[in-house]
């Protein structure tokens, strides 16, 4: 067993809700407590997985670097609540 | 057109060319497959306005291929649910079923082609997602090999996982469709030539093949595949997919097995223990995807942005919490957990190691059979409405679907039966990768 034994308690979900930038009702956050407890219980069981040899095969897919059809800029922008002057608008960054 | 069962989210239709192998059939599409001009919503209020400026590679050899798209089907929120109950658009009831829901999280889609109101469908496959639905509703569902199939214009949950597989009343049916959508795509770099892929594991086994019906230039021939002849078919059953099975589900595995046998097919059971881990190793690596692939849904450049003002952190997380459903804000952040500093290795990495050994395991058990059956699924179609106060139950439930995703192999679901009280049970075959044909050849014995 590993010293970061999970504590489920409404303030580590609301510390991880804020980590995935995602608010949380106190309902939910109850909710998720309780449930959060005995899902990571569950995944515990992996404790007892032996290490494997992972063999990947896994391979660099290249192309050439060349200019090819693209979306344009007004299509880009049309699912965009709000833009201006060509560029998608968002909140303020601070 | 509009359904009572509430299959389709979006009823707008898409002609397909003139001609070609798919002219005069429709091929409903789920909702999380990009098509361009027709609103894709991914089952989600974040996504309710969302109209892709470009079709998936999917959609596009679908509509050249003949296939006409009569709408968008009712899928659990993202794709994060085994019953389509999640949908932010109401859940789908199974029409073969009342009362009981169609599977899913493609529920839609099966339930559409079920009901006769698309001649097929197009799901995709995270953990189980076309074969669970497949099974509940007594159609077919193929789960090709990870690479095989394009998944650009899909919107992602847990890319390393998941694959574009089709939905139809019979094997050779399903066989068709799948013949037009596989093949490379410049587009999807995760995509390989089925061709090359076979005949290179052909050559590592070290077993050419040359006369054989396997014949690597004829990987693609799936419809031809599906002949029902299974004359010398060796079954391996890994006993692990039947111990925590429902009694009404086994029964009905069993005779279809029986019932094989007598056509000429053997089967032998094989041990995989690695398997007893699948649903964990499942959910950690997908839910860790999907905290990362939902991450784009911000309320900026498409999804719902909430209208508000000030600091963006803040702003984008009010979005999120009225965008996103429970269940989606429930794996982001437990994806967001297993991720997080202290636990990756507890968790995420772990999880990668259970993974390598599902591969290795299985494909060891492949060399020694042809295909490996199981019921699709553990449990009968649950009832509308049981299993969503309890997430922990409706993941066990994707016990049996879980390992081929985790494989990266191919796996169909055939009706094999129902049980006395006339629900729908399927039988999964997985078979090697880039072994399609060997799956379709084996379930056409059944459907």
């Amino acid at each position: 067993m590993s010293d970061t034994e999970p504590v489920v308690d409404p303030e580590e979900v609301r510390h991880v809700a804020d980590l995935a930038r995602i608010d949380l009702d106190d309902d939910e956050v109850d909710r998720f407590t309780e449930q959060f407890a005995d899902i990571l219980e569950y995944f515990e069981t992996l404790d007892e997985v032996p290490e494997v040899d992972i063999d990947e095969e896994l391979a660099n897919v290249m192309r050439p670097d060349e200019v090819r059809d693209s979306l344009s800029q007004a299509e880009a922008l049309e699912n965009a609540p709000e833009s201006e002057d060509g560029y998608f608008k968002g909140p303020n960054v601070s | 057109m509009s359904t009572e069962y509430n299959g389709y989210i979006t009823t707008e239709r898409i002609d397909g060319a003139d001609d070609g192998p798919l002219a005069g059939r429709t091929v409903a599409v789920k909702d999380n497959i990009s098509t361009e001009g027709v609103r894709t919503t991914c089952g989600s209020a974040m996504l309710d306005d969302y109209v892709p400026p470009y079709d998936a590679t999917v959609v596009e050899r679908i509509t050249a291929a003949g296939g006409t798209i009569p709408g968008k089907t009712n899928m659990d929120e993202f794709g994060m649910g085994t019953t389509t109950e999640t949908s932010a658009f109401g859940s789908t009831e199974n029409p073969v079923a009342e009362g009981h829901v169609p599977g899913g999280s493609s529920g839609g889609s099966a339930a559409v082609v079920t009901a006769g109101d698309a001649d097929m469908a197009l799901g995709t496959d995270t953990g189980g997602s076309v074969r669970a639905p497949a099974a509940f509703c007594g159609v077919v569902g193929i789960k090709p090999t990870y690479g095989l199939v394009s998944r650009y214009g899909v919107v992602a949950y847990g890319n390393s996982l998941e694959q574009v597989g089709p939905i139809a009343p019979t094997v050779k049916e399903a066989a068709e469709l799948l013949e037009v959508i596989a093949g490379p795509d410049p587009s999807d770099a995760t995509t390989r030539d089925a061709r090359e892929a076979r005949s290179a594991s052909d050559s590592r086994a070290g077993d050419a093949r040359e006369t054989s019906e396997e014949r690597s230039e004829d990987a693609y021939d799936y419809a031809a595949a599906a002949d029902g002849d299974i004359d010398g078919l060796d079954i391996g059953i890994p006993m692990e997919l039947l111990d925590g099975a429902d009694e009404r589900v086994t029964e009905v595995f069993w005779d279809a097995i029986d019932d094989l046998e007598a056509r000429g097919a053997t089967y032998h059971d094989v041990d995989l223990e690695c398997l007893r881990y699948a649903v964990e190793a499942y959910y950690v690596t997908a839910m860790s995807e999907a905290s990362s692939n939902l991450a784009r849904f911000d309320g900026v450049r498409y999804g719902q942005s909430g209208g508000y003002d000030g600091n963006w952190n803040e702003t984008f997380a009010r979005a999120r919490e009225e965008g996103f459903g429970e269940e989606v804000k429930s794996r982001v952040l437990l994806g967001t957990y297993a991720l997080s500093a202290g636990y990756q290795d507890k968790y995420y990495k772990k999880a990668q190691d259970a993974r390598a050994w599902i591969k290795r395991d299985i494909n060891d058990a492949l060399e020694g059979a042809d295909v490996l059956a199981s019921p699709t699924m553990p449990v009968p179609p649950m009832e509308l409405g049981e299993s969503l106060e309890d997430p922990l139950t409706m993941y066990l439930a994707d016990a049996n679907t879980t390992p081929a995703n985790l494989a990266n192999l191919p796996a169909i679901s055939v009706p094999a039966g129902e049980t006395d009280g006339g629900l729908p049970v399927g039988l999964q075959f997985m078979g090697p990768a880039f072994g399609e044909r060997a799956i379709i050849r084996a379930g056409s014995a059944l459907a």
